[in-house]
């Protein structure tokens, strides 16, 4: 997700100016992507260098509109046609942390993984009142609101599934570290070796897992 | 923590203990368990299966007796009741919600409902009245004179739920009520089981759903019989680091 195809989609709707775009932006996504002005006209800056939007004049107060061009258009009628791609490597800081914990000495994985479960619980805690909270809202707003809420609603379950699957992996690594610990191990020349050993593939394991989209 | 509850505390578990079985067959399936539930306050029991959540609900709802350690509920120790007494405490205090609802098919929702009342002995009248009163509470009065095979899953829980929370019942005790039903369903329970906390009511709701375990206020996590962590008891830092010799 680029701030680039978030300004274009909003553009697509009206002329707007930056601090403008900025506002909607984030009342759309309920703050999850605060943006700064800077980032907003330099982006803009770029799309119009690339024919994507073109400057509309300015206002009495000397705010610069822009709206989209043709090629921006078809932009953004691409974007909304495409999947999104997840092709960049996931650098997620707790896959990394558990792949460590198993393969250094003297941390008690399970801690890890118990620690990373509460604090997501809590997380979740949190989203699911303010899910609450946008429901009771959106229940009682008027149209326009209405779709700004429904927005903010989609962006909050969207978290909310995450860290539930973030749990249920959590679940996951605990249950094989059980199974792991319980089973007699051999090295390929038939004698059995020290769990030491047997923790680097594990480790090996779950961080293939969690590439093949398991923290998703 | 104290032998005597703070009026609020709707349900206390003190140091419990399960053991299932005998000598070599034995299973300890809740190993000092201690915990309190106040009302206003929905608690979540999450952990793998056979980690004792089951075990736990049944002994906070006196459908199972401890082997050690004390259940309170309402400031009455229940491991001194008698037969007679226990059941009626059960009956007037404390309702369970199933994962397969439990109620039953030759009578309608709001017979569902009033059943607990009647068989505490309540005229038929005035038993109805209440049951429609706890329909009403969960939405579903205008489901009163329906057959629970004529309701949508999500329906029938709802009922059970005011089948729980009829008359004086302020412990609620829910073992995985969302189990058999879809996302949307589910939720719409989970928030008639908070909003009914909310009103002052005590629940304890067994899941292995993070994201319905969310909707408490305090998410205990057990495992082989013991709590492991708690949401409500933040880690320090501190904590973690070793003694120094
Ligand atoms: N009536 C029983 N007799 C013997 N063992 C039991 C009985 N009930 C439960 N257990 C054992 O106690 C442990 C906890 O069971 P339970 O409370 O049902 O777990 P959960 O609900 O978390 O899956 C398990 O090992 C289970 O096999
Ligand atoms: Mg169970």
């Amino acid at each position: 997700m680029s701030v680039k195809q978030g300004l274009l989609a909003l553009l697509a709707t009206e002329p707007m100016y930056g601090a403008r775009l900025r506002a909607e932006f984030e009342s759309r996504t309920g703050g999850t992507w605060p943006l700064n002005v800077g980032q907003v006209y330099t982006t803009l800056a770029r799309l119009e260098r690339d024919g994507l939007v073109e400057a509309i004049g300015e206002d009495a107060e000397g705010r610069i509109s822009y709206r989209l061009t043709r090629t921006g258009r078809a932009e953004v009628a691409m974007w909304w046609a495409s999947p999104v791609t997840r092709e960049t490597t996931p650098r997620d800081e707790l896959v990394i942390k558990l792949a460590l914990a198993v393969t250094v000495d003297g941390v008690d994985v399970n801690r890890v993984v118990q620690t990373q479960r509460t604090a997501t619980l809590r997380h979740l805690q949190d989203l699911t009142r303010l899910k609450q909270r946008a429901t009771t809202h959106h229940e009682a707003a008027a149209d326009g609101d209405g779709q700004v809420d429904l927005a903010w609603l989609l962006v909050l379950e969207n978290l909310i599934y995450a860290g539930e699957a973030e749990v249920r992996w959590l679940d996951h690594v605990e249950a094989r570290l059980v199974r792991e610990a319980n089973r007699p191990r051999k090295s390929a020349d038939g004698i059995p070796t020290t769990v030491q050993d047997g923790t680097t593939d594990s480790a090996t394991r779950m961080v293939s897992n969690a590439l093949k989209g398991g923290t998703r | 923590m104290s032998n005597a509850p703070s009026n609020d505390v709707i349900l206390r578990l003190d140091n419990v203990t399960r053991v299932h079985g005998t000598d070599g067959t034995a299973v300890r399936a809740l190993a000092g368990v201690s915990l309190d539930v106040r009302a206003g306050e929905l608690v979540a029991v999450m952990g793998p299966s056979g980690s004792g959540k089951s075990t736990l609900l049944n002994l906070a709802g006196g459908l199972d007796a401890a082997t050690s350690g004390q259940v309170i509920i309402e400031g009455q120790s229940i491991g001194t009741l008698k037969g007679d007494a226990l059941a009626k405490l059960r009956r007037r205090r404390v309702g369970f919600v199933f994962q397969d609802f439990n109620l039953i098919p030759s009578l309608t929702a709001v017979e569902n409902v009033a059943l607990p009342l009647e068989l505490d002995g309540q005229r038929v009248g005035k038993a109805r009245r209440r049951a429609i009163d706890a329909l009403s509470m969960v939405g579903v009065q205008d489901l009163a004179d329906r057959y629970p095979d004529k309701m949508s899953g999500g329906q029938q829980q709802r009922v059970a739920i005011a089948r729980a929370l009829v008359g004086d019942r302020r412990l609620v005790l829910a073992d995985e009520p969302t189990g058999a039903l879809d996302s949307h369903t589910g939720e719409g329970v989970l928030r008639v089981l908070r909003e009914r906390c909310d009103a002052g009511a005590a629940g304890l709701l067994v899941t292995h759903e993070a994201r319905h375990a969310a909707w408490a206020d305090r998410v205990v996590f057990l495992r082989d019989g013991v709590v492991v962590d708690s949401t409500g008891t933040p880690d320090t830092a501190e904590a973690l680091l070793e003694p120094t010799a």
